[in-house]
């Protein structure tokens, strides 16, 4: 047997404020997650309190879409959707679409995956159907369409849609566990398709709810979604996911992600939220939010 | 479960008066519950992938009565091994399919997706992305979703729970899901998967099987007027009063009593049914 390597992999374990001090303004991000299921949230709130502008921000979008708009980070969004699931329609991406304050590039679910796809396998274009005839067309003017070379006898060739690699600078995801080498695990039932936004970006970031040594992570080799090979960077974040849902360790925090999309839906409101929440760093975030749910079932039990 | 296949067949005569009982006291939301899963009736061993409360119920319905081949999930990535009431745990599954694969499945054509629609013309073009002008919209909504991929590559339905002229209108503000007259427009190797099967509304039942591809009603459920229907449509619709039917709109059928205890003591026990369309 080789002689197995103690070589600390020290070096990939990294902090909050030095991955967001590696972001550059200008960058394309890719943010992994699903709507309101496992975002990088310590990383996106980071990038809300940092001095990063003009960001293109690439996401199956979510609250992570809303609080970068909110604090006016985001140039272009590539996306199919923002939504926070049990609450539909996401209040801060639906304002700066309404103020005309960002660009959309707006996809099919599918050709976004085809487009990730793309970039994580250095081609530049995948076909598919997904597209063909609907508006996404006419609101995408660079789109192209790619003619098969292999038309049967006699008939047309089918002509496809050619989604344009999504290639990131860089992406952030966030896994329910990772090592100190930067392999990440995820335990809910998704791993939604934050792999291939590891494989398309130059540099990838894996925020974590609990961090473990090489070879410390259990449960079945299929869970073990991301690869060192693609990870620049690894920092445990208990809670990094908060608000969204971060099964089984944690369900979505539902009666805070109302809260936030009430406030986020009235000025006033939300200068009150963003005080309260988003002035300090990661640390006073999880001191307020724990703060705002025991004042919560206080004043629940008294009524 | 003992009720599986009870799709009201062979019904003796005291069971049928009993039926006409209980038919008289289906809610509008359960009427809407059945009109939803007969879209699956036939459809055999694909999945049926299903949003919004009456459409959900719909698919599982379906699958415990007259289409017992269906696949489900639980809302999620689980393909259930049977159909979960509303709010239940998912229990044992059969198979797990991750967005990813979902959106490869869509690409294989397996499916058969009822979405909602926040606007629907006469052709069957939808839009869930926004309202106004795409570049910068009076009121911004979902975004296109996986709607574009969903009507070029599966059978699709639409489940609309409030039938108004601000959801069915002339034509749409962007086109998310595709009609009849765009996928004419792609040509018929293009086209060849598009396949607009019905809309279920509160106030009726509708499809495109007119020589135009456009909109036309089928149906009008038990305690609406065609009136309504046309007072609520923002465009002509066909098949309302054709020599072929005498005059007569079709009633959509209600619930059998099977039907209805599935709906009530299975699937919907909370009657979360009964918020989305009002008795």
């Amino acid at each position: 047997m080789a002689q197995v390597s103690t070589a600390p992999a020290g070096p990939k374990v990294t902090t909050v404020e030095e991955i967001v001090g590696s972001l550059e303004s200008g960058m394309t991000i890719g943010i992994g997650g699903w709507g309101s299921r496992r975002k990088p949230m310590a990383l996106v709130r980071a990038i809300y309190r940092s001095a990063l502008e003009d960001l293109t921000v690439v996401s199956y979008g979510g609250p992570d879409v809303g609080l970068l708009c909110a604090a006016g980070k985001v140039r272009r969004l590539v996306a199919p959707f923002a939504t926070l699931d049990s609450v539909p329609l996401e209040p801060h991406f639906r304002a700066a679409r309404q103020r005309g304050a960002i660009e959309l590039t707006e996809y099919d679910e599918g050709m976004f995956m085809f487009g990730l796809l793309a970039a994580a396998h250095r081609l530049p274009f995948l076909p598919t159907r997904a597209g063909l005839g609907s508006d996404v067309m006419r609101v995408n003017p660079g789109l192209r369409t790619v003619r098969s070379p292999y038309g049967p006898a006699g008939e047309e060739a089918e002509e496809l849609v050619a989604v344009p690699a999504l290639t990131l600078d860089a992406a952030l995801v966030h896994m329910d566990r990772a090592d100190t080498r930067g392999n990440g695990q995820y335990l809910g039932p998704d791993p939604y398709l934050d792999d291939l936004f590891a494989k398309a970006a130059t540099r990838c970031y894996v925020s974590c709810e609990r961090l473990v040594d090489p070879g410390k992570l259990g449960g079945p080799p299929q869970s073990l979604l991301i690869s060192r090979m693609h990870v620049a960077g690894v920092v445990e974040t208990p809670g990094g996911g908060h608000f969204t849902d971060c099964g089984p360790d944690l369900g979505r925090d539902e009666a805070f992600q109302r809260h936030y999309a009430t406030s986020a839906a009235d000025p006033q409101a939300w200068a009150a939220f963003a005080g309260r929440f988003l002035s300090g760093d990661e640390a006073a975030y999880r001191e307020a939010v724990r703060r705002w749910h025991e004042e919560r079932e206080r004043g629940e039990g008294t009524r | 479960m003992s009720a599986t296949g009870a799709g009201g067949t062979g019904a003796g005569p005291a069971e049928a008066v009993q039926a006409e009982a209980v038919q008289a006291d289906a809610t509008r939301a359960e009427i809407c519950v059945v009109a939803c899963a007969e879209a699956w009736r036939g459809d055999g061993e694909i999945l049926a992938a299903a949003m919004g409360t009456c459409s959900i119920l719909g698919a599982r319905l379906a699958r415990l009565t007259f289409e017992p081949g269906l696949l489900t999930t639980d809302g999620g990535a689980l393909l259930t091994a049977e159909p979960v009431p509303l709010g239940a745990p998912a229990g044992p599954a059969e198979g797990w399919l991750p967005f990813r694969d979902h959106l490869w499945l869509v690409q294989n054509g397996r499916r058969h997706v009822m979405m909602g629609a926040s606007q629907i013309d006469r052709y069957g073009n939808t839009n869930i992305s926004a309202v106004g002008a795409w570049e910068r919209p009076a009121s911004q909504l979902l975004g296109v979703r996986g709607a574009p991929g969903n009507t070029i590559c599966n059978p699709t339905s639409y489940w609309i729970p409030r039938h108004s002229t601000r959801v069915f209108v002339p034509e749409v503000d962007v086109a998310s899901g595709l009609g009849t007259d765009r996928a004419a427009r792609l040509g018929p190797r293009a086209s060849r998967f598009h396949d607009l099967r019905r809309v279920v509304t509160d106030l009726g039942v509708f499809d495109f099987r007119t020589p135009d591809g456009s909109m036309r009603l089928v149906s009008v459920h038990p305690g609406v007027e065609v009136e309504e229907i046309v007072a609520a449509t923002g465009f002509p619709l066909h098949g309302l009063a054709e020599p072929a039917t005498g005059g007569e709109v079709p009633r959509t059928r209600p619930p059998t009593s099977a039907e209805l205890r599935l709906i009530r003591e299975v699937l919907d026990v909370g009657g979360l049914r009964d918020r989305e369309v009002r008795a």
